[in-house]
């Protein structure tokens, strides 16, 4: 590895530390009842829909090694088993995990 | 200083029948796992969990050392990723700022914006007095950072243990617990269409900058419906 571990966490945190106090200085002068407020609110949730859908279509590490195809199975059975259960978050997410290794070990 | 009561409902929100807990911590199992075969130790896979507290962005700090970038390489792929924190924070934090709070709270617990804790705010603020509200935040994020922490410790020390079966199953229930917080979130035209078109943008983006996908997916994708819901108001 050419960079220190420690560097590259510090680096790393240092980073990630930027968005968060930079968001959390502009806060300060916006009102919840603003146009600004809603306007971030959708830039927030769109961003992280974004997030989303790049980690399963374009994932790094081992998921890259799994088909689109069994990744959708996956997607949609998860979401079929989130609206059986009354929209319960925990059910769908250890069910994915389960589907996931018998699906690539099979397929 | 900071009000226990709120403090400790927040830090139990955790421990709901929703919570993100299993989710969070099995990806921070892989993590732990991921940091271990990249030749950190146990000190610096804490310390990165720690002093980080995102998951995409440790990723991308894994991938990076793998390649051999350099450490402004590392910052500017991290600092892509992990904008989506700045958005974040401005759509959480007007929504605690009080002015009977002392500042560094704020500054603080800004530490604790994860999509995780994040979509538990969002989902339960209502409930608590506004005053009380950042209290609440620092219980849920000092929870949530727990988990983190604890869940990178057991897959550092339990890698040998995780074969290339278990690793997937981890590494899809992030995702998937997120997609159906996401989904649950969808209560407004704004935010339904919000995710939909991040979902959707994010991706097509991808084709043309892998780099900026994401924010450009979250930017065009947000002002879209911010747009579309204000002309369907009024």
């Amino acid at each position: 590895m050419s960079v220190s571990i420690v560097y590259a966490i510090l680096v790393t945190s240092l980073a990630t530390f930027l968005s968060r106090i930079l968001g959390a200085l502009s806060s300060e002068r916006i009102k919840e009842t603003s146009k600004i407020f809603k306007w971030f609110n959708c830039l927030a949730y769109a961003t992280l829909a974004a997030l989303i859908a790049r980690t399963i279509i374009f994932p790094v590490g081992v998921l890259s090694d799994i088909s689109y195809l069994i990744r959708l199975i996956v997607v949609v059975l998860s979401l079929f088993v989130f609206f059986i259960s009354k929209k319960n978050y925990v059910y769908p997410t250890i069910f994915s995990a389960f589907c996931m290794a018998l699906l690539s070990n099979y397929f | 200083m900071i009000n226990k009561k709120f403090f400790f409902k927040g830090y139990k929100s955790i421990l709901a029948h929703d919570s993100p807990a299993i989710a969070l911590g099995c990806c921070f199992i892989a993590i732990g796992a991921l940091l271990r075969n990249l030749g950190f130790n146990i000190q610096e896979s804490i310390f990165s969990t720690m002093l980080t507290y995102a998951l995409p962005g440790s990723l991308v700090m894994a991938e990076s050392l793998l390649v051999g970038a350099s450490l402004l390489n590392i910052f500017l792929a991290v600092w892509f990723v992990n904008a989506r924190l700045y958005p974040m924070a401005v759509s959480l934090f007007p929504l605690m700022m009080h002015k009977d709070q002392p500042k560094w709270k704020y500054y603080f617990s800004c530490h604790f914006i994860a999509v995780s804790a994040w979509l538990i705010m969002k989902n339960n603020y209502k409930s608590i007095p506004k005053k009380e509200r950042i209290d609440y935040w620092i219980g849920i994020g000092s929870a949530t950072w727990s988990v983190a922490i604890i869940g990178t410790f057991i897959g550092f020390f339990f890698s040998e243990y995780l074969n290339k079966d278990i690793m997937m199953g981890l590494a899809i229930l992030n995702p998937i617990y997120f997609l159906c917080m996401m989904v649950g979130a969808s209560k407004t035209i704004q935010i339904s269409l919000s995710v939909l078109l991040g979902a959707i943008l994010g991706p097509i983006f991808y084709f043309i900058s892998p780099e900026w996908s994401i924010l450009l997916g979250g930017i065009v994708g947000g002002t879209s419906a911010y747009l579309i819901g204000e002309l369907n108001v009024s």
